[in-house]
């Protein structure tokens, strides 16, 4: 890197969301003709700080530097001007117009104050034919497009608005390997046209494939810079490790294997290209954590479970015996006993302008209620208890749930879920910005449950959650399941290896020479 | 190549209502005692044109998707508007003209400034836009009354040649000097992409606001220029609030019959207009075959009922249940 004039700089970037930070003086330094790799686990910043190169996110402080001189954006389209184009995970193509219109979208060519449906034409034809996908009809609608030619259209996009620095965000997630390589050639080429490339992948045979220079990020730190193919994968999973440990775990109880039949069982469960082939059991007393990257699956696997999703393949069992769980309401329903504390509590678990005895009592009105009349008294009854055991500070019963803290949040839509005593518990990231302490009261909680006799799913994003609360793990990798760690050998070390679906040799022996299921109190050694 | 399919498949839904046009209007005149002649189609279409230019206004909301109900409204203060000034002299009705449609636009752009700049919602804002601008009418014409430039009105309503009625020629004229430009703009692709999906619009750097803001502005000025024939028609003003009503009702179900999508980001006003045109011909079909008039409310009604239904197939397709909410 010495020698190169770095085309862009950024220097001493911070980012705060509410507490959490998200990056903390980080600093990166991109060169012309050459592809930069991005490595880091969840949370470790890599998203948001393309989002501020990209003019998404406006940043605390610290400075941007494009040729030597001080740049800041005030939006994506700023960004775009000043030759920084980014593909985004999420595709930023609009599904009703077409590919034409969308390669062409944030700059259409203009021919007497219209657009030139003509010079559009040309204009897609040529993009495409650069990104290798000359195959897509400029005519065709985005909408009707598989994801794999989707992404496609989003490349060639890109490279229509000429960038000088563009950045891929996973940008391959969803291709085929045919398309894939076609892809690699033309980032190739591209590189060699004199571009620079940020690289942002989970696909470690990808980075090795194609990138010159590597950054490891970090708790929102840039923590390591070398050039490609200088690191071991396992050193560079070694980098990824070091999240701060903050939180304190209940003691797992020592356990035989589980020798009862599971309560929650999934045989051979796949839906459409997002889970693949899944099979897994969740026993009474029992917490399984899902890990892996984020997006791979997880949520959609709860879902599953939860009978939101149709056309699902494969078979739920629940205490060894099939069902079909069709909704929600069903899944709830005495036979099965399921809860789901979902992921965005603001649109999927609380109706915030509601009171908080409102929003208690929702998810088991059937239970309280007398020929469509609420039992006030009973409702009371069964609040008090809840909040009591859950703790949960406010004003009030009465008093709009969206007044409540973060945490308090929280703990109202899971109290609202325990009034009905589930059996089966699935959490999806639960603890996502709450507090440390509230934190620690739920995996006490967590703990309390299983040890009463509940089936516990848990997918969490923080990987120190799954060491510490965990009695097995499942990484899902492009949503299968690649890896199950079992008492010990849950480890961040193994849970970032296996997340990036490193194979293999390099895997620690620490966790398995001790046993498997002879757990010790403390899951986590490392 | 196969350029014309992607044409087609796009032109589907305004193909379609002008196949159902053709086939109700040939119903239509072939059962009504006059049958297939020039007086039968002028009239049809004078009454038709009104309610297209009203649900072309529409179109340029809903494909934003917004909706504007006070379009019926606008329709009507411009009708009273028109009662007042355009009459007189040439120069006199040109300014009145002017002033009845700069009136509209004026009527759009709050509408559009609010839902945009005050990030209301387009239901709740446009009822209570509608609701003021019903108000202004009625201060205008208290009683039904009023004049008009008789010359320009009959010029505008009668026949060219002897055979092709004014109203449709109007008709078309505003659709190549309004809508072409606008659907052909970066404006009016940032009024489709906006409705289609505004994040990734936004992340695409659209001018979204703009283009939503000329869309609504447009749908005040198209509206005004519905009221502008209505006045041309009737010789007075009148702020009749059912009727007002009824146009807005109807100017949906021209939408949605047109093949224009109440989600936003798809459809065309030309697809709107054979759907105004169809649904009226529907209407009154019911008059040559001999119903009570007083059938009419119920068979519309039905119509537009399950004109709204058909938009809602899409639902049965996805497979993530959450996605219902979205």
């Amino acid at each position: 890197m010495d020698g190169a004039i770095p085309l862009f700089r950024m220097e001493g970037i911070s980012k705060r969301y509410g507490g959490v930070r998200a990056l903390e003086k980080a600093e990166l330094s991109v060169t012309p003709g050459s592809i930069h790799a991005i490595l880091g686990e969840n949370g470790a910043g890599k998203s948001t700080l393309i989002k501020v190169m990209a003019g998404v996110v406006a940043p605390d402080e610290g400075r941007m530097m494009l040729d030597g001189s001080e740049v800041t954006f005030s939006s994506p389209a700023a960004a775009n001007q000043a030759g920084i184009v980014c593909i985004f995970q999420e595709l930023s193509l609009v599904p009703e117009l077409s590919v034409s219109d969308n390669i062409v979208i944030s700059d259409p060519p203009k021919r007497f104050g219209m657009i030139d449906r003509k010079a559009q034409r040309r204009i897609a034809e040529e993009a495409l034919a650069r990104a290798g996908a000359a195959d897509i009809h400029p005519l065709a609608l985005v909408k009707d497009l598989p994801l794999s030619r989707r992404q496609m259209v989003e490349i060639a996009k890109a490279l229509a608005r000429k960038p000088r620095i563009l950045i891929l965000d996973e940008a391959t997630s969803a291709l085929t390997a045919a398309d894939v390589a076609k892809i690699f050639g033309v980032l190739k080429r591209l590189r060699s046209e004199g571009l620079a490339l940020l690289y942002i992948s989970h696909r470690m045979n990808e980075i090795a494939e194609l990138a010159d220079q590597c950054t490891v990020f970090r708790n929102g730190r840039n923590v390591a810079s070398y050039a490609a193919g200088s690191k071991s994968d396992n050193e560079v999973v070694e980098l990824m490790i070091g999240r701060e440990y903050s939180h304190i775990f209940p003691p797992k109880p020592v356990r035989a294997p589980a020798t009862a039949a599971p309560v929650l069982e999934a045989r051979k469960l796949s839906w459409t290209d997002r889970l693949d082939n899944i099979s897994l059991t969740v026993g009474a007393g029992e917490v399984v954590g899902l890990g892996g990257l984020d997006g791979q699956g997880q949520r959609e696997l709860l879902l599953a479970f939860f009978g939101v999703l149709r056309g699902l393949s494969g078979q739920i069992l629940i205490d060894g015996k099939p069902v079909a769980i069709a909704s929600p309401a069903k899944a709830r329903r005495d036979r099965i006993g399921m809860a789901l504390i979902p992921e965005d509590r603001k649109t999927e678990g609380l109706m915030l302008p509601m009171t908080v005895r409102e929003n208690l009592s929702f998810a088991t009105l059937d239970r309280l209620s007398r020929a469509g009349i609420i039992d006030r008294a009973a409702e009371q009854r069964l609040i008090d208890d809840m909040v009591a055991l859950l703790a949960i500070k406010t004003a009030g019963l009465d008093i709009p749930v969206g007044a409540l803290s973060g945490g308090n949040q929280q703990k109202v839509v899971i109290a609202k879920w325990l009034m009905r005593q589930p059996r089966i518990i699935l959490l999806n990231d639960p603890t996502r910005g709450i507090d440390v302490g509230t934190k620690q009261e739920l995996y006490q909680l967590m703990r309390k449950l299983a040890d009463q006799g509940a089936a516990i799913l848990f997918y969490s994003t923080d990987y120190d959650e799954l060491i510490g609360c965990c009695d097995r793990v499942l990484v899902l990798y492009d949503g299968a399941v690649k890896r199950e760690l079992v008492g010990a050998e849950i480890t961040e070390r193994a849970l970032i290896a296996s997340a990036l679906n490193i194979h293999g040799e390099e895997m620690p022996a620490r966790g398995m020479a001790k046993g498997m299921a002879k757990t010790p109190a403390r899951g986590a050694d490392a | 190549m196969k350029d014309w399919r992607y044409w087609l498949a796009e032109q589907r839904g305004t193909l379609l209502a002008f196949g159902i046009f053709i086939v109700m209007f040939t119903i239509y005149t072939s059962n009504h005692p006059a049958g297939f002649t020039a007086n039968v189609v002028q009239t049809a279409s004078n009454k038709g044109v009104l309610l297209a230019f009203v649900a072309m206004a529409q179109t340029l909301v809903v494909i934003t998707a917004g909706i504007d109900l006070s379009v019926g409204m606008i329709f009507l203060l411009t009708n009273c508007l028109a009662s007042w000034l355009v009459i007189g002299t040439g120069i006199e009705t040109a300014f009145g003209v002017v002033a009845v449609l700069g009136t509209g636009l004026l009527c759009g752009a709050i509408n559009g400034a609010i839902v945009i700049y005050g990030r209301l919602q387009p239901i709740v804002t446009t009822i209570a836009t509608g609701a003021v601008y019903f108000g202004i009418a009625l201060l205008l014409r208290p009683f039904p009354g009023g004049s008009v430039n008789e010359d320009l009105a009959d010029a505008l309503t009668g026949r060219l040649f002897g055979v092709v009625p004014a109203s449709l020629v109007a008709l078309l004229a505003v659709v190549l000097v309004v809508w072409m430009p606008f659907s052909r703009s970066v404006l009016g692709r940032a009024a489709y992409a906006a409705g289609s999906s505004e994040m990734a619009a936004y992340m695409s750097g659209v001018p979204i606001r703009r283009g939503k803001f000329a869309a609504y502005a447009l749908a005040g000025l198209l509206a005004a220029i519905g009221g502008l024939f209505l006045t041309f028609f009737t010789y007075t003003g009148e702020a009749a609030y059912a009727s007002g009503n009824a146009y807005t009702l109807f100017s949906i179900a021209a939408v949605v019959l047109g093949g224009v999508s109440l989600f936003g980001g798809k459809g065309s006003a030309i697809g709107a207009i054979f759907g105004a045109l169809a649904f009226r011909t529907i209407g009154d079909l019911l008059f040559v075959f001999d119903f009570d008039p007083l059938w009419q409310p119920l068979f519309q009604g039905v119509i537009l009922l399950i004109a709204v239904s058909l938009g809602a197939f899409a639902l049965f397709r996805v497979r993530n249940r959450l996605e219902w909410f979205l």
